[in-house]
């Protein structure tokens, strides 16, 4: 039966205008909350499906500071069986650090008997957007590794996967143990139950110490964009203004005179 | 000498390919270095490369190369690399863009930045870039080597983010000298291949490429209410592109969602109906070249971004809007 680790991101929250800590060296959250990234909610989603399906355990894993544990009981509530916190500043952690924290719990889990067939993560984090971990994690264990995963089925001892390329729907095969990365689109996060909330607060978190001396992110500082000021030009109020969008668009080209 | 991956687009180069041309030449004028593009099988125009300025183009060729796979694609840009020593490898941040790269700075151990906008060189041989963080909403400054960037003596690798500049045509053309080689690839490098691919039905895919894109959010109102908006594609022959909540609410279906995490649009027109225009959004839809807020609220960010805008319910205005056009089709 499949055993999967999935693991996520703690991200601010950041539907509004977002700020900078005075140093620019990382985002102001006091006035946004965290989340977690919504690639991220999938491949959660997806782990309690395979294990809804095939038996088997699922496991969220996460880097990321104290808080993280909110993030990691979030996925515990909609159903996955066990959470590892690797307890760190993540913002220290590189695409690189990340993944050799993963391999690193991975390795030991197959070395104690019990080692991953699926590791699931999402295609890029709502926050650093790198698109690195779960490759980097691939090559660290000798994995093969898909991307962009849309849709995905365990099949016996390999995955079939699906994804948007150039030319349409592509469909990828790999034996287990794989890596996926999983893109929002194909399958849709359930909201937690009340029973499913009250069971991951009393859910025990395995810790994990960070490894030593992370090579770090090569981070300088964080900036805005520039606000462009406003040069909207309004056409008009109402149903009224409709002559004048027409005219708009004709100008523009995309209406023939 | 700067590395280029160069990508087709069907039976073309990819546009965001040519950007990514004319950006590696912009940084290898002044450093006077060359600008090579490495591609899988051959080019799909020669004479595009030629047009943007190319001096080299390597080109992979192997009949195992057949169907897409990242990790083989990433093998033929190491190799073409190989005793060139390039300054910088780098290709458009595309999906394949950004997954190939991974993949090479995964197999070299260098650091990777994705979705730059911006690259210069430092004194002795440093490279630094802005790129896009938080969904567009937050640029940041990283070291891709030297002092503190961790890639020692390796090239600097990164995809850069759709239009952080246009394609231009290098002011002479060239004639690029075509290597081709054979990959030496292991057989690891073929399991993530591609098995089949499924053509998906055309108005699914005309989103990222459409001349007019008609966007829907929230101030719709209902799954069943976008009636208008479909009449207003149809009329203008473009496609409907909505914002994450329409989709969250299951109002449309995903593969029509603008931003972030959808699609990055690119159209002549953009005319947002009823959106509010969340910084994830505007990640998707900034690039419109006209954009055209349609919305109740003059104080929402959508219509304060836009270059026009109409206030008013969008179910008074798109009506008219049609109308307006149905008029002048008839009467033309």
């Amino acid at each position: 039966m499949p055993n999967v680790l999935v693991c996520i991101k703690r991200v601010p929250g950041s539907a509004g205008q977002i700020e900078l800590t005075p140093d620019q060296q990382s985002v102001d959250t006091r006035h946004v909350g965290y989340t977690v990234s919504p690639h991220e909610e999938c491949a959660v989603e997806a782990a309690v499906q395979v294990v809804e399906t095939h038996g088997g355990a699922a496991t969220v894993l996460t880097l990321g500071p104290a808080d993280a544990i909110e993030q990691l009981r979030e996925a515990l509530a909609i159903g996955v069986g066990g959470a590892v916190h690797i307890e760190a500043d993540n913002e220290a952690f590189g695409p690189a650090d990340v993944a050799a924290a993963i391999a690193e719990v991975a390795r030991a889990r197959s070395e104690a008997g019990d080692g991953f067939d699926l590791l699931l993560f999402g295609t890029d984090a709502a926050d650093t957007g790198d698109f690195q971990v779960g490759i980097r994690v691939a090559y660290a264990l000798g994995l093969p590794v898909v991307t962009g995963v849309r849709t995905f089925q365990l099949d016996g001892d390999r995955v079939v996967a699906t994804g948007d390329g150039p030319e349409g729907t592509e469909i990828f095969e790999v034996p287990l143990p794989a890596v996926l990365t999983v893109k929002e689109g194909g399958i849709t996060p359930r909201y937690p139950s009340i029973p499913g909330r009250l069971k991951a607060k009393r859910a025990p978190v395995e810790l994990i110490e960070p490894p030593a001396a992370p090579s770090g992110t090569g981070r300088v500082r964080l900036s805005l964009p520039p606000e462009q000021p406003s040069a909207v030009e309004i056409l008009g109020t109402g149903p009224d203004a409709a002559k004048a969008v027409v005219d708009l668009l004709v100008r523009i080209g995309v209406v023939a005179q | 000498m700067i590395l280029v991956l160069v990508e087709p687009a069907g039976s073309e180069t990819s546009p965001l390919s040519l950007e990514a041309l004319t950006f590696a030449r912009e940084l290898a004028d002044p450093l006077g270095v060359p600008v090579h593009a490495v591609c899988v099988g051959p080019p799909a125009s020669l004479a595009d490369l030629a047009a943007h300025g190319v001096a080299e183009v390597h080109q992979a060729d192997d009949p195992r190369l057949d169907r897409y796979a990242a990790a083989a694609w990433a093998a033929c840009v190491l190799q073409a690399a190989q005793g060139a020593s390039p300054a910088v490898v780098m290709a458009a941040a595309s999906p394949r863009g950004n997954e190939i790269m991974a993949h090479v700075a995964a197999r070299t151990g260098l650091r990777m930045a994705a979705n730059v906008v911006r690259a210069q060189a430092g004194p002795g041989g440093g490279l630094s870039v802005h790129r896009q963080v938080m969904g567009g909403a937050a640029l940041e400054e990283v070291r891709l080597d030297g002092d503190g960037g961790g890639n020692g003596s390796g090239p600097a690798l990164f995809t850069m983010a759709g239009h952080a500049v246009d394609a231009e045509p290098a002011p002479e053309s060239t004639g690029p000298q075509v290597r081709t080689f054979t990959p030496v690839l292991a057989e690891a490098d073929l399991v993530g291949q591609v098995v089949r691919t499924e053509p998906v039905a055309a108005t699914d895919s005309d989103l990222a490429t459409a001349r007019v894109v008609v966007g829907g959010g929230r101030g719709v109102g209902g799954a069943e209410q976008f009636g208008d908006l479909l009449e207003l594609v149809d009329l203008l022959g473009g496609a409907l592109g909505v914002s994450r909540v329409v989709t969250s609410l299951g109002w449309r279906p995903h593969h029509e969602q603008v931003g972030q995490t959808g699609s990055r649009i690119t159209p002549e027109v953009y005319i947002a109906c009823g959106i509010s225009g969340a910084i994830q959004h505007w990640a998707g839809c900034s690039s419109a070249k006209t954009i055209i807020a349609i919305n109740t609220d003059a104080d929402a960010p959508m219509v304060t971004k836009a270059h026009y805008a109409v206030i008013g319910d969008l179910h008074e205005i798109v009506p008219a809007i049609n109308a307006e056009l149905r008029a002048r089709l008839a009467g033309s």
